[in-house]
C-alpha cells in the first residue's frame, strides 16, 4: 500500500477493557440475564462436547432467588444432607472470619478468604468421593472442611506453629492434606491444572476408577499451564474436572483482562472438544449437580468437563489486598445472584427442613467450633511468638537426603548463630 | 554395581535405550512421555522400540507443550508413577521451567514430604552439530541453581546408562542432559576429522542387564599431577584429547553429577595438583563453572599455584556458522592449559 492510500485510512485504536463499575459509582446490574432454571437441558453424561454447545454459554441453575428449585438439574439430595451442606458453608465462613481477625491482630501474615464462593467448593466436594485427587488453587479451603479436615490442623499451618506439618515452610493457606486428597497447594498460578490431569491420566492409564478435579481463577485460565491442561485433557481424554471459579476479580483486574468481554470461560472447553458446562456458582445445588454430571462422565470414560462457576468476589483479594481502590463498594450487595448460604438457607425454609432459629443456632456453633480449634491451635504458638521449629529442619526436605552442601550451610547457620550468642 | 550379564558395544543412545528399557521392565509405575517418543521411537530414536514393548499407556507421544509434559509428569508423580519425560531439545526446556522450579524441585519441601517428584527429565544437549541458536545449548547452570533439583550429564554409553538407571530410581526429580554431539560416538572437537564411533572406545562396552553408577560421584578419566581439568558431557573427550597431544600430566575429572557435586574429588585432585581448569560448552557468566570456580578457590587456596582458568562457551548466543569458533575447542583449551602451567 503507498503512502497516500495509508494517510486516508482510519488509524488503528487499541481496546484496554474497563470494568462497568469504578469507586463511588451507583451499580447497577438491571441488565444482568439471569436464565431460567428451566432453561438448561441436562444431557446424557456421554453427550458429545459439540451436542452441549448451549451449555458453555448459558447458565445452569436449580434455585431460583425466592429458594424454590427445579429444572433439569435438580439433584436428589435429602434434606439433611443439604443441611450438612449449609451447615459446611457456614463453617467456611467462620473459619474465614476468624483467621482474618487473628490477621488482622499480627497473629499471622496473610489469610484470603473466599466469602461469596463457598458453594464452589463445598457443593463440589459433596458430589466426588473422598478419594478423588483435588489441586486447588488457594480458594477451595472449602474442600477440606467439606471432607472434615481438623480446622486446628488448618490453623496450625495458618501460624507457622510447633503443629504446622509443613514446618514453617509455606506461606499462611498453603495447605497440603494428602490424607484428603488435598494436593499441595503452589504459590505459582494454574500449575496444578495439568497436574491434575497427569493424576488423572495415570489413574485412567493404571485402570483405577479415581478421578481428579483441579479449580482456579478466572485470572489463571490466561496461563499458559490452562491451555495445556485443557489440551492434554481433551487429547487423552483425561477423567478430570477442570473448575474455572469466575469470581469477577483478579485482584484489582476485572474478569475482561482474561477474555470475559468477549465469550464465557465455559466456552473455552467447545474449543479443546471438552464437555463445557456454565454454572451458578452461587447456587449449590448447581454447583452440585454440575459436579455429579461431570464426575459421573469422567468415571464412565467420557472424558473431562470444564465447569465455570459464575460468582462473585465478596471480599479483598486478601488481606493485603484493599478493593475499595478499584471497585464499587455496592457490587457485594447488588450481586444479582446473591449469596450461596442465604440462597441455600432460603430453599431449606422453603422445603420446609430449616428455619431462621435453627440457622441462628447454627451460627453459634460453627463460631463456637471455629473459636475452640482456635484456642487449640494457638496452644502450640503464633506467628511471631518465637520460631517453632528447629532452624535446621529449613535444610530438610529439599532432597530425600541431606547432600553435602545442604548439611555444610546448616551447620554454618549453627555456628554463626552460636558465635554471635543467639 | 556392574552385573554378571554379558557386555555388549553400545553407542550413547543405545545405551540410554537400554537403561529405559531395563527400567520399564522391572518396575510397572515406570512411563516415558514426550514430543515423538511413542510410534517413531523418538527423533534420536532413543526410545525406539519400548512403546511396542511396554504398550502405549507407557510410553506415549504428546502434544507440544512442554509446560504440560513436565506439569502432567507432576501429576502422574502424585498419582504414584515414576515419570521419564523427554523434552526434544534442552533449548525447548523453557516454557516447563515454571513446572519444574516453582513445582517439581519444591514440592517435597512444601509438602514436607507428603508429596514428591521422582521423575527424570531426559533432554539431548549441548553443541558441535550446526544446532545453531536453538539447537546447541548448554542451560545446566538454570538448572543447577535451583535447590530441590538434581543435575546429571553422562560423557559416555556405560556411564549413560548406569547413571539414568541410578536417575529412574531416584526420588528427587533429576535433569538428565544427554550430550547429542556424542550420542553416536566421542567428539575430541577436532571437527574436519570424521568421526569414530563408539566401538573403538572401552566404555562402549555396556553390560545388557541392570546396573547402576551412583549419582553425586564423579569418575577420573585420567590420572595426573600437574593440573587438575573439571569437565562434564562433550568436553571431557575434547580435554582428552587436548591433554594426550600436549604432554601435560594432567588429571581429568569427569563430574558426570553437577547437583550433589563429587566435592571430595575434586578437593583432593587440586590439592594433589595445585592447579585447576574447568571446561564447559555453555556460556561462561554465572555458568556452572563459576560455582565450580569459586568451591575451588574456597576449599583449596593454600594449595593453589596459579589463578583457576575457565574454558567455556563465549557470552554469546550460539551461533551457526561460528560454531567452531565458539565451541571451547581444542585450540583454547591448549592455551588455557599452556597458561595455568606458565604461571
Amino acid at each position: 500500500m503507498d503512502e497516500d492510500a495509508r494517510r486516508n485510512m482510519r488509524p488503528l485504536s487499541l481496546h484496554v477493557p474497563e470494568p462497568r463499575f469504578r469507586p463511588g459509582d451507583a451499580v447497577d446490574f438491571a441488565d444482568f440475564d439471569i436464565p431460567d432454571v428451566a432453561a438448561a437441558p441436562r444431557p446424557d453424561i456421554g453427550a458429545m462436547p459439540e451436542e452441549m454447545r448451549s451449555l458453555a454459554y448459558g447458565l445452569v441453575r436449580v434455585l431460583d432467588l425466592d429458594g424454590a428449585s427445579g429444572g433439569a438439574w435438580a439433584p436428589r439430595l435429602s434434606p439433611e444432607r443439604l443441611v450438612a451442606m449449609l451447615r459446611h458453608m457456614a463453617l467456611v465462613r467462620a473459619f474465614d472470619d476468624r483467621m482474618y481477625r487473628v490477621q488482622r491482630q499480627g497473629k499471622t501474615s496473610f489469610y484470603m478468604k473466599c466469602t461469596g464462593e463457598e458453594a464452589t467448593s463445598i457443593a463440589a466436594a459433596y458430589a466426588l468421593d473422598r478419594d478423588d485427587m483435588c489441586f486447588p488453587s488457594y480458594r477451595q479451603q472449602g474442600l477440606l472442611i467439606a471432607r472434615d479436615w481438623s480446622l486446628v490442623d488448618m490453623m496450625c499451618q495458618i501460624y507457622s506453629n510447633r503443629g504446622d506439618r509443613l514446618k514453617g515452610r509455606q506461606m499462611p493457606i498453603m495447605y497440603s492434606a494428602k490424607e484428603a486428597s488435598f494436593f499441595s497447594i503452589s504459590g505459582n498460578l494454574a500449575t496444578q491444572m495439568p497436574q491434575a490431569v497427569g493424576f488423572a491420566m495415570a489413574s485412567a492409564s493404571r485402570g483405577d476408577t479415581r478421578i481428579a478435579a483441579c479449580w482456579c481463577g478466572e485470572g489463571s485460565t490466561a496461563e499458559g499451564d490452562f491451555h495445556s491442561a485443557c489440551t492434554f485433557a481433551s487429547v487423552y481424554r483425561a477423567p478430570v474436572i477442570i473448575n474455572v471459579i469466575n469470581n469477577q476479580w483478579a485482584i484489582s483486574s476485572f474478569s475482561g483482562f482474561a477474555g470475559a468481554e468477549s465469550t464465557t470461560f465455559a466456552a473455552r472447553a467447545v474449543g479443546y472438544g471438552i464437555a463445557g458446562l456454565r454454572v451458578d456458582g452461587n447456587d449449590a445445588l448447581a454447583v452440585y449437580a454440575a459436579t455429579e454430571w461431570a464426575a459421573e462422565r469422567a468415571r464412565n470414560n467420557f472424558g473431562p468437563t470444564l465447569i465455570e462457576h459464575f460468582t462473585y468476589r465478596a471480599e479483598g483479594h486478601s488481606t493485603s489486598d484493599d478493593p475499595t481502590k478499584y471497585r464499587s463498594a455496592e457490587e457485594r450487595s447488588a450481586w444479582p445472584l446473591g449469596d450461596p448460604i442465604a440462597r441455600l438457607k432460603q430453599h431449606l425454609i422453603a422445603i420446609g427442613a430449616w428455619d431462621e432459629e435453627r440457622h441462628a443456632a447454627m451460627d453459634r456453633e460453627v463460631a463456637e467450633e471455629v473459636k475452640a480449634a482456635g484456642k487449640e491451635a494457638e496452644k502450640q504458638g503464633v506467628l511471631g511468638d518465637g520460631l517453632h521449629q528447629p532452624f535446621t529442619t529449613m535444610f530438610e526436605d529439599v532432597f530425600e537426603e541431606l547432600p553435602w552442601h545442604l548439611e555444610e550451610q546448616s551447620r554454618q547457620m549453627v555456628e554463626e548463630r552460636k558465635a554471635a550468642g543467639i | 554395581m556392574t552385573d554378571d550379564t554379558p557386555t555388549k558395544t553400545m553407542n550413547m543412545i543405545q545405551a540410554i535405550n537400554s537403561a529405559l528399557d531395563i527400567c520399564m521392565e522391572r518396575d510397572k509405575d515406570i512411563v516415558v512421555l514426550g514430543e515423538d517418543v511413542g510410534y517413531f521411537g523418538g527423533v534420536f530414536k532413543a526410545t525406539e522400540h519400548l512403546q511396542k514393548k511396554h504398550g502405549k499407556t507407557r510410553v506415549f507421544d504428546t502434544p507440544i507443550t512442554e509446560c504440560g509434559i513436565i506439569g502432567v509428569a507432576v501429576g502422574m508423580c502424585t498419582y504414584g508413577l515414576r515419570p521419564v519425560p523427554e523434552i526434544q531439545f534442552a533449548d525447548y526446556i523453557y516454557p516447563a521451567l515454571d513446572q519444574l522450579v516453582s513445582e517439581a524441585a519444591r514440592l517435597r519441601y512444601r509438602s514436607a514430604g507428603e508429596y514428591t517428584a521422582p521423575m527424570t527429565v531426559r533432554s539431548p544437549f549441548g553443541g558441535g552439530i550446526f544446532g545453531g541458536q536453538t539447537h546447541s545449548q548448554s542451560p545446566e547452570a538454570i538448572f543447577t541453581h535451583v535447590a530441590g533439583l538434581k543435575t546429571v550429564i553422562p560423557s559416555n554409553p556405560y556411564d549413560a546408562k548406569g547413571l539414568l538407571i541410578a536417575a529412574i530410581e531416584d526420588n528427587d526429580p533429576v535433569i538428565f542432559f544427554e550430550p547429542k554431539r556424542i550420542y553416536n560416538g566421542p567428539f575430541d572437537g577436532h571437527y574436519g576429522k570424521p568421526v569414530t564411533p563408539w566401538a573403538k572406545h572401552p566404555s562402549s562396552a555396556v553390560p545388557e542387564g541392570y546396573y547402576r553408577i551412583p549419582l553425586g560421584k564423579a569418575a577420573t578419566v585420567r590420572e595426573g599431577n600437574d593440573v587438575t581439568i573439571l569437565c562434564y558431557g562433550t568436553m571431557v573427550h575434547v580435554t582428552a584429547g587436548v591433554v594426550a597431544e600436549s604432554g601435560i600430566d594432567a588429571e581429568i575429572i569427569d563430574l558426570r553429577t553437577l547437583v550433589p557435586l563429587d566435592i571430595e574429588a575434586i578437593e583432593a585432585s587440586v590439592k594433589k595438583t595445585g592447579r585447576c581448569v574447568i571446561v564447559h560448552e555453555a556460556t561462561r557468566t554465572s555458568g556452572f563453572g563459576a560455582e565450580l570456580s569459586a568451591l575451588v578457590q574456597e576449599r583449596c587456596f593454600h594449595s593453589l599455584e596459579a589463578p583457576i582458568e575457565r574454558v567455556t562457551g563465549w557470552d554469546t548466543p550460539y551461533p551457526h556458522s561460528l560454531e567452531w569458533a565458539y565451541f571451547p575447542g581444542p585450540v583454547r583449551l591448549g592455551q588455557a592449559l599452556k597458561r595455568v602451567m606458565e604461571s
